[in-house]
């Protein structure tokens, strides 16, 4: 039971990817993952704000940061980012190496160019989160090699 | 009960926010520490309420800020008693998206002890949160949500 709700999220955003993908009209890849993202922020702002109802209130940028490693994490993607790195100055990394929505995909040049679409939506989630608590920043994810993939966010400092 | 119930937008570190991300809709964000909502007992009186709780936000601001740096339990999302007027006390509550509740309530209302304050914050935390997960919300936008509103009257409801 627990494994098909795990994989239902999946589907959906497996469809969700190929909708914006193969909708009429000119498609450019670009747009594709703009329009992926801003779901994504949407989606991330409402989530962080039912999540953190009961959670104390964030010290820091840190401690914000840990809780989208640990807890945020957990609820979306059963599992805790794997390794989180930071200059201290606005830049963080956030590396998780078996990345449930890349799991699906082998490995190989094949399908590298295809990764960013299925991270679009990740990045976005990401940056609505962060946003809601107070940390406007950009998100750009990377695959390394195929489960394995990286987040990198950046707060511009003022 | 309360006399007055307010919810306040964000405020957004506007310079960053321009340099990233200029395109997308979040643009209604930009109004920094706007009114989402406030309703008071009296039509009349709406008018001087904006004038109390404008006035609260500096504090809430102080507490915040004074809450984070000073060890004793600065966790909590409830302020407590932000000031008192000669006829009102202030009662404020910060979210964790940075979104500020102000409760008004009549100082001679003195049934009305700290612990009923915070459980009237946390319904009105819980019935914001539904509201906001509502898709056809928009965040910054003026809530109008009639579930939302429901509890704020049964907050204003005389006993």
């Amino acid at each position: 039971m627990a494994e098909s709700l795990e994989s239902l999220f999946d589907f959906v955003h497996m469809e969700i990817v190929s909708y914006f993908l193969n909708k009429p009209g000119k498609n450019i890849d670009n747009d594709v993952i703009q329009n992926l993202e801003r779901l994504g922020f949407s989606v991330g702002q409402r989530l962080v704000e039912r999540f953190t109802k009961d959670s104390p209130r964030f010290k820091d940028e840190l401690e914000i940061m840990k809780y989208i490693c640990k807890d945020f994490w957990t609820a979306v993607y059963k599992k805790q980012i794997d390794n989180l790195r930071t200059n201290h100055q606005g830049i963080y990394v956030l590396q998780d190496n078996n990345f449930q929505l890349l799991t699906q995909m082998s490995d190989g040049k094949q399908y590298t160019e295809d990764a960013p679409k299925f991270l679009a939506f990740p990045s976005g989630l990401i940056r609505g989160a962060l946003f809601n608590l107070g940390l406007t920043c950009s998100v750009s994810a990377d695959v390394l090699s195929m489960p394995n993939c990286k987040f990198q966010i950046v707060i511009p400092q003022s | 009960m309360a006399v007055c119930v307010a919810v306040i937008g964000k405020e957004v570190n506007f310079l960053g926010y321009l340099a990233v991300f200029f395109l997308f809709d979040e643009i209604l964000f930009l109004l920094q520490n706007y009114p989402l909502y406030l309703r008071t007992v009296s039509p009349e009186e709406e008018l001087k309420f904006h004038y109390t709780v404008h006035t609260s936000l500096d504090v809430v601001e102080e507490k915040v800020s004074s809450l984070t740096k000073s060890s004793n339990d600065p966790r909590e999302l409830y302020l407590g008693l932000l000031y008192p007027t000669e006829d009102y006390k202030v009662y404020g509550y910060v979210t964790n998206s940075k979104i500020k509740f102000v409760v008004v309530v009549e100082s001679a209302n003195t049934a009305l002890r700290d612990n009923e304050i915070r459980t009237m914050f946390r319904k009105l935390h819980v019935a914001y949160t539904d509201m906001f997960c509502n898709p056809f919300y928009n965040p910054g936008e003026n809530i109008t949500s009639r579930n939302f509103e429901r509890t704020v009257f049964e907050m204003m409801k005389k006993d």
